[in-house]
């Protein structure tokens, strides 16, 4: 084409912002490509490890006495995750989601703060969480199960506020309004419009909180503080979890013993992605339907 | 006066209509947002079994005059009301009446159709009852039909009343909410735009539906359609705000036909032949 002096340095310009465009694009590709493939090659590494000793008697078994021999699995650190996780949800669940909508829905000075506390609390490192608790509790009463579950209550608590909030804040005020003028109270509106409206959301967001406790290690070191000999049910002993099992294994330094943690990780890692991949798929059936 | 029973048509069974209409009076109502008055100086008297629209520019507080006839304005935060609503004789504002029992009697429909999502169509109708704990469980199929069939949906719905409220259409929708406010069996309907988010079909089935049931309801309508206040409206009152910055008033009221034809005041004459507003 034939182009005037004039026109010139706009169209040089112009390239150069093509040029730029482009390399800009490249440059976030591959780093998207890179922090996939890393996150890949954990996966793949763990399963890798895990599924050379993962099987039945793994599920089933309770380690060997002495670390250094082969066999045996991690039973009762599953059964102890189940139970310790499980009362952590039970409680954090409903006093979450309770002061979720009082943030929520209420508002006010108190709610404000209690916002304020929730953001610093998820923000706090779990193993603070383990010393609180191992402090208060373990210090008068030992090491158990049920200490462990306050200090993973302490842990979620907040993360259930914080997304509980979230998502009662994505139901439209046209739902409040049309129940309020229907004649309905504050109360029964928030009980029978905005939170079935919200439920698969904060189905979603205890499930990625479960999903963030089942993992925890540090705090449940300085409370629930573990137990590799036999299955222990009564959440008023001290007891294993899976996570405790693994980092338990792990630093033995037998390879008979890394084997088990590597199979107690790709477990924990099988659980993980089931929690995060039920939440995804409830969250996004939830919105789509709340929203519109 | 009116017959006792409807003489257009068989559409509705007067035994199960609601016993009266009510009248509305607003008398010297100031309302403000953080101590900001919206819409200052109000009276007016809103006649039973008649429809009246506001109309006026946006920002002249239609909606918020609306919205203290059943005490909706102070769902608001920050809002408050100065001046008295009289609902059949008994002020809503000083009167020991419950905000609850107020909304039962004056029902409210919105701009935009908000079923709510996790409702069965059925479910949706009877929201209100179950929400005012007037209803013990049951399938109510009767009053379901009789709601629906008051909006002018039960033909297209009644095959499908399991289905989720918010899939039907637009206009549907509005005509659900419709069913769902006459399914408490308010006295009076007070109804915000409806029709500004239906296409014209859509609008004119809902204008048509609200001729039908001013014959038992007192209906109060705010619309920015000046074709459609003249389509509906037996009443018609005007807004405005008088300069930038100050709450808008009540500039006029009267039938309708004469305020279109004959306005008394020149903000109306320059609202409704275009040169304002
Ligand atoms: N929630 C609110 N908080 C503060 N001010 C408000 C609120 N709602 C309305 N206002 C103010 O009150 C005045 C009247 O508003 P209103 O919504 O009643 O007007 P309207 O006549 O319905 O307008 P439109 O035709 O645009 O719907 C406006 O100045 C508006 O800014
Ligand atoms: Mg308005």
């Amino acid at each position: 084409m034939a182009a005037g002096p004039s026109t010139l340095p706009g169209r040089r310009s112009a390239r150069r912002g093509l040029a730029v465009n482009a390399a800009v694009t490249a440059v976030l590709a591959l780093a998207a490509v890179a922090a996939v493939a890393l996150l890949l090659w954990v996966l793949a590494y763990v399963a890798g490890q895990g599924l050379r000793y993962l099987g039945p008697t793994f599920l089933t078994r309770t380690p060997p006495g002495d670390p250094a021999q082969a066999g045996g699995g991690f039973v009762n650190g599953i059964i102890g995750s189940v139970i310790i996780v499980g009362i952590a949800t039970a409680l954090s669940a409903p006093i979450g989601i309770a002061a979720a909508v009082h943030l929520a829905e209420y508002g006010g000075r108190l709610a404000r703060a209690a916002g304020f506390l929730t953001d610093v609390l998820i923000g706090l490192p779990s193993i603070v969480t383990g010393a609180f608790v191992y402090a208060l509790w373990v210090v008068n009463f030992g090491f158990s199960g049920l200490a462990g579950a306050a200090a993973l209550f302490l842990v979620m608590l907040p993360l259930v506020i914080r997304a509980t909030a979230e998502v009662l804040r994505l139901v439209p005020d046209d739902l409040r309004e049309a129940s309020l003028a229907l004649g309905a109270s504050h109360a029964r509106t928030i009980v029978s419009i905005v939170l079935p409206t919200a439920r698969s959301g904060i189905t979603t967001g205890v499930l990625l909180a479960v999903a963030r406790a089942v993992g925890e290690t540090a705090p449940l070191l300085l409370t629930a503080l573990g137990n590799d000999l036999f299955v222990e049910t009564n959440p008023t002993h001290r007891m294993s979890t899976l996570s405790l099992q693994i980092f338990n294994n792990a630093v033995t330094g037998f390879r008979t013993a890394q084997a088990r943690a590597w199979a107690g990780t790709l477990t924990l890692v099988l659980i993980v992605l089931a929690f995060s991949f039920g939440a995804r798929l409830l969250g996004r059936r939830g919105i789509a339907h709340s929203a519109r | 006066m009116a017959p006792p029973t409807s003489p257009t048509g068989p559409s509705t069974d007067p035994s199960t209509c609601p016993a009266a209409a009510a009248r509305i009076e607003v008398v010297d109502l100031t309302a403000s947002y953080h101590g900001r008055p919206a819409v200052a100086g109000v009276n007016l008297k809103i006649e039973p079994r008649q429809v009246t629209a506001l109309i006026g520019p946006s920002g002249s507080g239609k909606s918020t005059l609306l919205r203290c006839m059943n005490s909706m304005h102070l769902t608001v935060p920050g809002a408050g009301v100065t001046g008295s609503v009289l609902l059949d004789d008994v002020d809503i504002y000083t009167a020991k009446i419950s905000p609850v029992e107020i909304r039962q009697r004056v029902g409210m429909v919105f701009q935009r159709p908000t079923p709510f999502p996790t409702m069965s169509i059925r479910d949706n109708v009877l929201a209100g009852l179950h929400l005012g704990r007037r209803l013990g469980r049951g399938s109510h199929d009767d009053l379901v039909e009789q709601a629906l069939v008051r909006a002018g949906l039960w033909h297209e719905v009644k095959d499908r009343l399991k289905a989720p409220g918010g899939r039907l259409s637009g206009g549907q929708q509005q005509r659900l909410c419709i069913a769902r406010a006459l399914a408490v069996e308010p006295e009076i309907l007070l109804m915000d735009e409806p029709c500004s988010a239906l296409d014209p079909s859509a609008t004119l089935t809902v204008e048509d539906l609200i001729k039908e049931i001013k014959q038992t309801y007192t209906v109060v309508i705010v619309t920015h359609n000046l074709q459609q206040a003249a389509r509906v409206a037996d009443t018609t009152a005007f807004l405005t705000v008088p300069a930038a910055g100050e709450p808008g008033r009540l500039v006029e009221v009267g039938p309708t036909e004469r305020i279109f034809s004959t306005p008394r005041q020149q903000a109306t004459e320059d609202y409704i032949t275009g040169k304002a507003g």
